[in-house]
């Protein structure tokens, strides 16, 4: 009898425990501004999510107000099981934060920086010590831990920026667009770094404006746009959803754009999506034996493919898709 | 897959452990002043800074005004260092100002304020690292006056009280910058406003001329200027022959500006940024 009870009880509060955070109709305004514009979010324990949005898509105000700096006008958000804005307190003490700006104090050093973090975390001077060492090793910051920040490179100072968020290992840790800034190596550290984060048993919650990071990171990610939510799922779903087989080609020669996509619409009609890459067309196929007829008539039409490939269609055709604009990743390779 | 280079063995280190009790108001408050006190270590020039022009003051007008101004350098040096002392404490209490916003800026603050410590802690070490820092800077001013012949009649218990009284003042006055440092947008208005109000508090007092050389209008304004009734204080306990009712004054107008500034920087300090 006991035992059944027990088996309740537990079952109980993994149902409530399932989600690390859940949102409604979150809402929030700076003047006019409508930054968050009723945004509903359920973020499973343990997984890693993406919020994907461009610049002033309101994906920092939802952080924020995430881990209690500030207030929403309206809407519920439960954070661990609390109401952010019944318990901020208690929210505070499960929750860890990278905003978006390096939040380390360049003066002091590698060392300082984490001892101070684990001495506001209630760690005695020692312990802080020890986890800052532990840490920075893990980080591989060993070399830089006597050094003051302002000498570090971007990417020291972002990792040094998650390292102070894992001080005491939260249960769910928001990173504020992690890799914005850095170089691709440095990126790729700090990828490798969420995943063993998640790994471990954090949830996640990480804005980005690059596509191919909620790709390759998020099990699940919302597409976010002028505060709202605009798309939400896996990335496969999203991808299904803008249809689900596509031809890739890449130009070698980018005067040669109009002469291949004739060549494209001859064989499938109108399925060529919009694109931000000059060098780039991308078009939805009905079927993949479409693909060798696709190649066939752009080497009849004598275009110089650099590169072809058939797939889904990729996140930044779903953004386009979906917004009717190219993201900023897309919008920025054609800048270079 | 090179994606690993670089990183250490991170496993175990990132699994979560056991949390801790969050710190206590007092622990919280001591740890900022901490870094406060680190940053006068890894950045001493900043002291430097605030010392050098006061420094240069009280040579060039020892030496080119004291004999106009009071017959003697010599003469004038005794006159002239309580109030180069007040004039050189007020002038760095910007700092705190200046500090605490660009730690707002550089998201220092975002991430303070998501810890489970006790919310204005941040601002209370500050002021405590600040509280430190002008007496640093004042013992400085202290010293050189005595290599240039400063000698106090009040002895050495009359000069640490003085000090005493000065940071008592300018710890008000830190308050009032702390609500300027969260109201601007950069750390260089903050730095600018300073000129705006310092300027003519500590210039239309009495620290380079006695009161008595200013025309009467004047010395009705000047003298109820608390930084002149600071530095008459200072003089006073200084050299042994304070009136005790311009000590009250300062007493007076140091908690005035704390009862009305203190609930004010507060609310902003909670108020959303
Ligand atoms: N404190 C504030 N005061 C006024 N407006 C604000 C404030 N914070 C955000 N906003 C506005 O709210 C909107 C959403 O901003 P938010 O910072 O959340 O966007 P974001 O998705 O993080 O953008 P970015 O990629 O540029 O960081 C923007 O239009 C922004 O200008
Ligand atoms: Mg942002």
């Amino acid at each position: 009898m006991s035992r059944d009870y027990r088996t309740v009880a537990s079952l109980a509060s993994i149902h409530r425990m399932t989600n690390a955070i859940e949102t409604q109709e979150l809402a929030k305004s700076f003047g006019t501004t409508r930054a968050l514009d009723g945004i509903d979010l359920t973020v499973r324990e343990g997984s890693v999510y993406g919020l994907l949005g461009p610049n002033g898509a309101g994906k920092t105000t939802a952080i924020r107000i995430l881990t209690t700096l500030i207030k929403a006008d309206s809407g519920r958000a439960i954070v661990g099981g609390l109401d952010v804005a019944r318990e901020p307190g208690a929210v505070r003490r499960k929750v860890g934060l990278t905003g978006q700006y390096a939040s380390v104090d360049e003066d002091l050093t590698g060392t300082e920086n984490l001892v101070l973090v684990g001495r506001l975390l209630g760690l005695s001077w020692s312990e802080a010590r020890r986890r800052g060492t532990e840490l920075l090793e893990a980080f591989a910051l060993s070399d830089a831990a006597a050094r003051q920040v302002r000498t570090y490179s971007g990417g020291m100072r972002r990792r040094l920026d998650i390292a102070a968020s894992l001080v005491i290992v939260p249960a769910i840790l928001f990173l504020d667009e992690p890799t914005t800034g850095l170089d691709p190596r440095a990126r790729n550290q700090v990828w490798d770094l969420v995943r063993r984060i998640a790994n471990e048993g954090t949830t996640v919650l990480l804005t980005t404006q690059y596509l191919d990071e909620a790709d390759r990171l998020a099990e699940r990610l919302a597409v976010i746009d002028h505060g709202k939510v605009i798309a939400e799922g896996t990335s496969r779903e999203l991808k299904a959803s803008v249809g689900a087989n596509a031809v890739h080609v890449r130009l070698a020669d980018a005067t040669q754009g109009d002469a291949a996509r004739e060549a494209i619409t001859r064989v499938l009609g109108d399925g060529i999506m919009p694109a931000s890459d000059p060098m780039m067309i991308s078009a939805r196929l009905t079927s993949t034996a479409q693909a060798a007829d696709v190649l066939t008539s752009l080497a009849q039409a004598g275009v110089d493919v650099a590169e072809f490939s058939v797939g889904t269609p990729s996140l930044d055709e779903v953004f386009l898709a979906l917004t009717g604009k190219p993201s900023k990743s897309a919008t920025e390779e054609v800048e270079r | 897959m090179r994606e690993t280079d670089g990183l250490g063995d991170v496993r175990g280190v990132l699994r979560a452990g056991e949390r801790p009790a969050p710190p206590s108001a007092f622990s919280a408050v001591l740890t900022h002043a901490w870094r406060a006190m680190l940053k006068i270590k890894h950045v001493p020039f900043q002291l430097f800074d605030v010392v050098v022009t006061p420094i240069m003051f009280t040579l060039l007008f020892t030496y080119i005004f004291g004999g106009a101004l009071a017959g003697t350098p010599r003469e004038y040096i005794q006159y002239l260092l309580p109030g180069v002392l007040v004039q050189t404490i007020v002038f760095i209490t910007v700092y705190t100002g200046v500090g605490l916003n660009t730690d707002i800026q550089k998201g220092l603050y975002d991430r303070f304020r998501s810890l489970p410590m006790w919310q204005p802690s941040p601002l209370f070490g500050a002021l405590l690292g600040d509280v430190f820092r002008y007496s640093l800077a004042g013992s400085i001013i202290i010293l050189i006056g005595f290599i240039i012949g400063f000698r106090p009649g009040g002895g050495i218990f009359g000069v640490v009280v003085a000090l005493g009284l000065i940071l008592v003042f300018s710890f008000a006055l830190s308050w009032l910058w702390i609500i300027v440092g969260m109201l601007m947008k950069t750390p260089e208005t903050v730095m600018t406003m300073s000129f705006v109000f310092l300027m003519p508090l500590t210039f239309a007092s009495d620290i380079f001329v006695r009161l008595e050389t200013m025309p009467g209008w004047l010395q009705a304004g000047v003298g109820r200027n608390p930084v002149t009734l600071l530095a008459r204080a200072a003089r006073g306990l200084m050299h042994g022959n304070v009136v005790m009712s311009d000590v009250w004054w300062v007493l007076l107008a140091s908690a005035a500006i704390t009862a009305i500034s203190v609930p004010i920087a507060m609310r902003l300090y909670y108020r959303e940024r």
